[in-house]
């Protein structure tokens, strides 16, 4: 078991001569939530993406548990532990509640089925089908969302889409969870509940969180350890009160003093 | 009594009932046949109505079901025929001419070998998105058509078609309903199945499907294979029903046809694509035997105006309110028969009638996710 849930070692990417992110270090502990925070266009989402195979990261590595994930698909990447949610929510919208979630089951281990079996409908494709069903709907409960399960995921409030996403990730099973704006657009007391279910995720899930956030009162309430990020680069790192209050990081934020 | 009934009520009819109206249209054929005779209009008809049924389903797996634009489904059915008749001539040789067994086993090698070209042309052409796919796929279908018309004459044929053993034409057509049911069953099981749900999924949104863990390659693999299985079934199909096989027909007119009724029985419905299928070859073959001489000229006129008008009423804002009073699912909720809403798992419950391909979903088409979002709305990324 490696120190870290994750750690990146100078990860960095460049698109052509554009150095988007570079040297960014993150050490991550095991339950941990830890934000990435900065202004517009720091790169926060890009890091995410680098994390999760969207981009590959032309330097650097990043490890999970101790293993090298630089370098492999977004399916793979999903396979081997990090699951994340989008900026704007993207969810399968044509599809139901359930199904969204039961997406996310698809590659565990305990509901493997082959092609084969389902298209001769053997009784292993309805067990598989029915344990996944039982599994979505605890998951979906957990989440107060079972009442709503065979409604079409575009057709549920904003809020319960965030709720609905972050339920997709965590079908997946993963080891760390990155959720990327997850306060974007609610109000203060919508984000006062998404802080009290990412608490939630953490402790029962036994989860480690990595989240993108602009609302700093989400960010101080319940990050551990921030990373603050400008043009790409590291500004400031370390316990959340101690890195915002960081001279470089009210500057970054509010400019100079003339 | 509630206990016996308890395992019909989770039955999804969405799926069963497509399944018994083939069954039952065909059995009743079948008796009619056997009793008095079909004249062989009917015959040719009938043939022709379950070939296009295999293909409208199987290219909707691709289309309605993954989303993707694929134009080269003539194609995969070109090889299938050729494939096929040619074993069939083979076999013909050493045994029985026109048995179920040579048929058998060309209906296998024909599938199977469209099934591996979808494989070969799956694998580069699933990389390319969109309007790309179906260019390459289009240029597929011509490929294997201009392949087949060239070849010598002792192989396929050559330009003058390649001449098959033809089988007992008065029950032909009863194959022909029992390889739609097979079609039904391997499609719809499969979309009914996780993997018809990763496949769906792959289509709402390939970014988060990516992000989500499925193999989208691999789905997309699975889909494109499976349809040109298919078509290759209706081709050797084909090639039994007809004596001679002709490069020609398998032009890109017929791909387009097919994705015609595809669009027209709705993106996503297998039974309209049973049902406009079946409509839309009986409009065409009416349409072909009603004018001739002259008038044939008109043919396409009255064909194209029947699509638009189909396509506006489906479509028109203004008729919603009648169509919402008068359509199938409202007249049987009347009956009362149908009402019940089931809370059952084994349906799928998406709205497929509105959903876009790809072709539309330019946001999808790119795995760039920040570049596209703020191309789309710059002043909105990293709020």
């Amino acid at each position: 078991m490696a120190e870290y849930v994750l750690e990146t070692k100078n990860l960095g990417i460049s698109f052509g001569g554009l150095k988007a992110v570079q040297d960014v270090n993150l050490k991550i502990a095991k339950n941990e939530i830890y934000g990435l925070i900065g202004p517009n266009g720091a790169g926060k989402t890009t890091v995410f993406n680098m994390l999760t195979g969207v981009y590959q990261p032309t330097t650097g590595t990043f490890y999970l548990d101790g293993e090298n994930l630089t370098g492999l698909s977004q399916e793979k990447i999903n396979h081997k532990g990090i699951a994340r949610t989008f900026q704007n929510i993207r969810l399968f919208n044509n599809m139901t509640v359930i199904r969204n979630v039961m997406v996310g089951l698809h590659n565990l281990p305990e509901f493997k089925c082959g092609v084969i079996p389902t298209i001769l409908r053997l009784p292993k494709q309805y067990r598989t089908e029915r344990a996944m069903v039982a599994r979505a709907e605890e998951i979906l409960d957990i989440f107060g969302l079972k009442e709503l399960k065979n409604t079409l995921a575009c057709n549920l409030p904003y809020g319960k889409q965030r709720k609905l996403e972050i339920a997709r990730a965590l079908s997946t099973s993963p080891k760390l969870l990155l959720l990327d704006e997850p306060a974007a657009g609610m109000n203060p007391q919508e984000t006062a509940e998404l802080m009290d279910t990412i608490r939630f995720v953490r402790d029962n899930f036994d989860m480690t969180i990595l989240l993108i956030e602009h609302d700093m009162s989400l960010v101080q309430g319940i990050c551990d350890n921030v990373t603050v990020l400008n043009f790409g680069t590291t500004l400031a790192q370390g316990k959340t009160d101690e890195a915002l209050a960081d001279p470089e990081v009210v500057k970054a934020y509010l400019g100079d003093d003339d | 009594m509630n206990k016996i009934l308890e395992p019909f009520k989770r039955i999804s009819w969405k799926y069963l009932i497509n399944y018994i109206a083939v069954a039952v249209v065909g059995l009743l054929f079948t008796v009619l046949t056997f009793s008095s005779g079909l004249p062989q209009s009917t015959l040719f008809l009938l043939e022709k109505i379950t070939m296009n049924i295999i293909l409208v389903v199987s290219l909707s797996l691709v289309v309605g079901f993954l989303g993707e634009l694929s134009l080269g489904h003539a194609g995969f059915m070109c090889v299938g025929a050729y494939i096929g008749g040619k074993v069939a001539c083979i076999l013909s040789e050493s045994i029985d001419g026109d048995g179920i067994v040579s048929f058998l086993i060309a209906l296998l090698v024909g599938a199977a070998v469209a099934g591996a070209f979808g494989f070969i042309i799956g694998l580069p052409a699933l990389r390319l998105k969109g309007d790309y796919l179906a260019i390459v796929t289009l240029a597929f279908g011509e490929i294997v058509k201009t392949v087949f018309a060239n070849s010598s004459e002792d192989t396929f044929g050559g330009s003058m078609g390649l001449r098959t053993p033809r089988f007992d034409k008065q029950y032909l057509f009863i194959i022909g309903f029992v390889l739609v049911l097979i079609t039904l069953a391997v499609i719809q099981n499969l979309i009914r199945s996780k993997h018809g749900r990763a496949i769906t999924a792959i289509r709402d949104n390939e970014i988060a499907a990516r992000a989500t863990g499925i193999n989208v390659t691999k789905y997309k693999l699975i889909a494109f294979v499976i349809s040109a299985i298919f078509a290759g079934v209706a081709g050797v199909f084909y090639s039994f029903a007809n004596s001679t096989v002709k490069a020609s027909v398998f032009d890109y007119n017929y791909s387009i046809d097919i994705l015609i009724m595809v669009v027209i029985g709705g993106m996503g419905n297998i039974s309209g694509a049973i049902i406009s299928a079946t409509a839309i070859t009986y409009i065409n073959t009416e349409l072909q035997t009603l004018l001739t001489g002259g008038a044939a000229v008109y043919k396409d006129i009255i064909y194209a105006l029947i699509l638009i008008v189909i396509i506006i009423y489906n479509n028109a804002s203004a008729l919603k309110s009648f169509r919402e009073r008068f359509n199938l699912k409202a007249l049987l909720k009347k009956t009362k028969l149908f009402n019940k809403t089931r809370q059952g798992y084994a349906d799928d419950e998406g709205k497929w009638d509105r959903v876009p391909t790809k072709i539309d979903m330019d946001e999808l088409l790119s795995v760039d996710v920040n570049v596209v979002e703020s191309i789309k709305n710059p002043d909105k990324e990293e709020m």
